[in-house]
């Protein structure tokens, strides 16, 4: 099963609702809650990333018997080193988006922590290509 | 805890509470929602004073069934709406953040341990 959802940058009022929906459809399948949590996580943070920082981005989620792959990319300015945006508490993000409750400079890290496997890359004035695995055994 | 309790130790005014009644053994109290995404949240309520849709909608992905509004924010009707969708109880406070968790704490409830 796959399924697509388009983001809006610069969006923060329909932020979050894309994960929101991925999270319903996964409960369906019904997985264990901490892996449920962790993938509603790492997409929410993902999502914030675009709303942040991009023009749009697509999240497209393909649910497997025993994985779940799921890539958001995004047009938008890039990322110019990659390295320095994992470190915890670096942050490109403006005001606005502090004033919504991120921007700290945690979202990457959060993703990877709530992820099996995760690759970014990013062209910087082109777009950005976030790539998430979870391994898993769902219940049907 | 149950809902009706927590918003009597708040001072609070209970905005919404969902049929489903929850009872709460931990609270997390937060502005920055990176910091919430970061904790396994299981009967916890959020006490914060980011007054935001984002805060519902990190309630939302964090399984956290209840938000605390300190230091007398105004909800919207857009984030009334959206905890309804959830099944989110909103708790509207006069008191600060400091003042709400420590009651709370007084009364039993515990923190998040990382």
């Amino acid at each position: 099963m796959k399924i697509e959802y388009y983001i809006e940058g610069g969006n923060f009022s329909t932020a979050g609702s894309a994960s929101s929906e991925v999270k319903k459809t996964l409960k369906q399948f019904n997985i264990s809650p901490l892996l449920l949590r962790k993938v509603a996580v790492a997409l929410y943070e993902a999502e914030m990333n675009v709303v942040a920082h991009a023009y749009r981005g697509i999240m497209s989620v393909d649910i497997q018997p025993f994985c779940i792959w799921v890539v958001v990319e995004d047009e938008g300015p890039g990322i110019e080193d990659i390295g320095k945006a994992m470190e915890e508490g670096f942050s490109t993000a403006t005001e606005e988006v502090r004033q919504m409750g991120f921007g700290a400079g945690m979202g990457l890290p959060n993703i990877k922590k709530n992820s099996d496997e995760m690759t970014l890359t990013s062209t910087p004035g082109v777009g950005t290509r976030l790539e998430l695995s979870y391994f898993v055994k769902l219940n049907n | 805890m149950d809902i009706d309790r927590v918003s009597e130790i708040v001072n609070g005014e209970l905005l919404f509470a969902p049929d489903i009644p929850n009872r709460y053994t931990s609270a997390f109290a937060s502005d920055l929602m990176s910091d919430v995404l970061r904790y396994y949240m299981e009967n916890t309520l959020l006490i914060t004073g980011l007054c935001t849709l984002q805060a519902i909608r990190t309630a939302e992905i964090s399984n956290i069934s209840c938000v605390i509004f300190a230091r007398g924010k105004r909800v919207s009707n857009e984030m009334i709406q959206l905890a309804k969708e959830n099944n989110i109880a909103v708790i509207e406070s006069g008191l600060t953040v400091f003042d709400i968790s420590g009651k709370l704490y007084q009364n039993g409830l515990k923190p998040i341990l990382g």
